[in-house]
């Protein structure tokens, strides 16, 4: 998704840095294989970004201007839920689902594109008020979540699965808006998907909440 | 043997001695795993102290030792440790990735690549940044 777009404005002083959120080593290295992306391509088993930056789910964006100042906090980078309106036994989604999807996703991408070409003078750009406004500041609750997690990671990683699989499930629970925390969990079928039954009961659990957070951007629809 | 995984590092700490919830360390080793030390204004990191309540001093310090875990709970930071207390991680606390966010100030992250290069945000100052999240699931 973003290649194309680093192409076109890495000239333009920009890069993308992709960071993949990963339950078990070597789960991303096919996918990076097949895209091969020519943007620097980060491993981040122990969710270092989300925990310092409040991601909460996949794609999620930063836009960090040339002095290293966030100019948009963390939030879904041209994401729509349609995917719950779709056919879940055949894996397709309704026309108008898919439609929004791929306005969504232009939305943003143009988005990222005026602000890299016009800077702060891009309506897109937050100043320093509005981005402090957007920062989802995490409790006491996310911070304990986010320790339990670095554990379980750890754990999992050392062999020690149950004990790490326990602390993975103390950390969703005390993070419970966090997908990436639940999903590295989550049984994944053969689509690489987490697409699991699970999965959907906690899609369907929603209700009327989003899966995306909205996102505060001109012409993003919701 | 225990392991300590910090903000910034993972650090294994041959002398480290554990004593149901706490986590004793010479002050070096605490220095070096976690940039604390104690002084006589109390726990300090840089330009920060945190004084230590008169009285309390046993709590924290005992022979030549500090106690890591007693020190991150005073702090109000998170901490836990692994059933046989062998791998501890040791926590940022909310009010201060809080206030991280809400100064704009981009957080310091190194991670490595496919082939195991670091990589940090920093060596981009200069460019503009999409700093993106993705998973293979």
């Amino acid at each position: 998704m973003w290649q194309t777009l680093y192409e076109e404005l890495k000239d333009r002083n920009f890069t993308v840095i992709a960071v993949a959120l990963d339950s078990r080593d070597g789960d991303s290295l096919p996918w990076i294989e097949a895209a091969n992306p020519t943007y620097p391509c980060l491993i981040d088993r122990e969710h270092r970004v989300a925990d310092l930056y409040g991601m909460v789910n996949v794609p999620e964006a930063v836009w960090i201007d040339e002095r290293g100042r966030v100019v948009r906090p963390a939030e879904p980078a041209g994401a729509y839920e349609g995917f719950r309106r779709m056919d879940r036994v055949k894996r397709e989604m309704p026309a108008d689902a898919a439609r929004i999807t791929a306005e969504a996703k232009a939305t943003y991408v143009n988005a990222v594109r005026d602000w890299v070409l016009n800077g702060m003078a891009s309506e897109h750009a937050f100043d320093a008020e509005r981005a402090r406004a957007h920062v989802r500041a995490p409790t006491e609750d996310v911070a304990r979540a986010h320790v339990a997690f670095r554990l379980g990671q750890h754990l999992t990683r050392c062999g020690q699965t149950e004990e790490g699989d326990r602390w993975l499930r103390d950390a969703s629970r005390l993070h419970p808006d966090s997908w990436c925390m639940w999903r590295q969990r989550a049984g994944v079928t053969e689509l690489g998907l987490a697409s699991q039954p699970d999965f959907w009961a906690r899609v369907d659990a929603l209700g009327e909440r989003k899966y995306y957070a909205r996102v505060d951007m001109k012409g993003m629809p919701q | 043997m225990v392991t300590v995984l910090t903000d910034t590092q993972t650090i294994e700490l041959p002398a480290g001695r554990v004593e149901g919830d706490r986590l004793w360390l010479s002050e070096a080793e605490l220095e070096n795993a976690t940039g604390w030390s104690s002084k006589k204004e109390g726990l300090c990191r840089g330009d920060v102290c945190v004084p230590i309540p008169p009285g309390r001093e046993h709590d924290f310090l005992r022979e030549g030792q500090i106690d890591a875990a007693a020190v991150w709970g005073h702090l109000g930071k998170p901490v836990v440790h692994s059933e046989d207390a062998s791998v501890w991680v040791l926590g940022e606390a909310a009010t201060e990735r809080a206030s991280t966010l809400r100064s704009l100030e981009a957080p310091h992250l190194t991670l490595p690549d496919r082939s195991g290069r670091m990589h940090s945000l920093s060596s981009h100052r200069g460019k503009k940044v999409l700093l993106v999240s993705w998973a293979s699931w």
